[in-house]
């Protein structure tokens, strides 16, 4: 028997753009909700939106571009044959997903110090629209940040395999995939940083 | 059987990318600081839009995949904004 295993490249990587729809389907529920309650609670929303703070989201959101614009580089570094390179700037990557999960835990820090979570006693006692909107700010940039560490913990995986071999420049779906979901937690935020953190104020 | 592969993206394109991504975040966050009343959430989308569409076409490579990938995109898309204007259909009439 034949040891060429036939792989199929383009089905591989249209597999994870499907996955990838599912998943803007998810966090597209959770912006439908903050368009809902913001029109029906304009007040409230500009008034609780005042409390998050640009510097976290901004900076942020530059965090993210950095990280993608490494993901992205390191898959021409590995197809050129340049694998030290391409590890580094996976490296990067990582280092960009920890850094956006550090400002975050700053982030959410303060928030909570000043009793300002959800079912907490000082929400509880927050006019409604105001109430939802830190449950739905929440439950969206909380779920996002689960998936920056998902997506950390991937593109670990994938730097292992390129270490290994298992993924080289004759055979890069598997990093290509990576990136690809990491760049959808870009995106994800792209949207989500102007809509809680700017318009609002 | 080995497929025929799209050409390597230079680092140089990235970058330019990037580039124009941190301007585009510098222009949504300028914007902000302006009221033009319900006109700012358009602005703002409209720019995360351009910025999504930059990540899209060229860091997730769509610019140079096969229709077939386009047009799965634009169908989940099209589903999303029906999604949305559906709910608010309803919700914009009670």
């Amino acid at each position: 028997m034949s040891g060429h295993l036939h792989k199929d490249y383009t089905g591989a990587k249209f597999g994870m753009w499907l996955f990838l729809f599912t998943e803007v389907l998810l966090f597209g529920g959770l912006f439908i909700l903050y368009a809902v309650y913001l029109a029906r609670y304009p007040k409230e929303f500009v008034s609780a939106g005042k409390e998050l703070n640009v510097w976290f989201g901004g900076g942020n959101t530059l965090v993210l571009l950095t990280s993608s614009l490494f993901v992205a580089m390191s898959i021409t570094a590995l197809r050129r044959g340049a694998t030290a390179l391409c590890l580094g700037l996976l490296g990067g990557t990582v280092g960009c997903a920890a850094l956006f999960m550090v400002n975050k835990f700053f982030e959410w820090s303060a928030k909570i110090g000043h009793g300002i979570y959800p079912g907490s006693a000082h929400l509880k006692e927050m006019a409604p629209g105001e109430m939802v909107f830190f449950n739905i700010y929440y439950l969206t940039t909380g779920l996002h940040g689960i998936h920056v560490v998902i997506g950390a913990i991937v593109l670990t995986w994938t730097m292992v395999f390129i270490r290994t071999g298992r993924v080289h420049a004759g055979d890069w779906v598997i990093l290509e995939n990576a990136g690809l979901y990491w760049h959808l937690v870009d995106l994800i935020w792209i949207f989500i940083f102007p809509l809680y953190y700017l318009i609002l104020h | 059987m080995t497929e025929v592969h799209a050409h390597i993206v230079p680092y140089r394109t990235f970058i330019l990318v990037w580039v124009a991504l941190l301007i585009l975040t510098g222009a949504t966050v300028t914007v902000a600081q302006y009221h033009f009343g319900a006109l700012n959430i358009w602005i703002a989308l409209g720019i995360a839009t351009l910025k999504s569409s930059l990540v899209i076409a060229v860091f997730m490579h769509l610019k140079d995949e096969q229709p077939l990938f386009k047009l799965a995109l634009l169908s989940a898309l099209a589903i999303l904004a029906i999604f949305i204007g559906l709910t608010f259909f309803d919700v914009l009439y009670r």
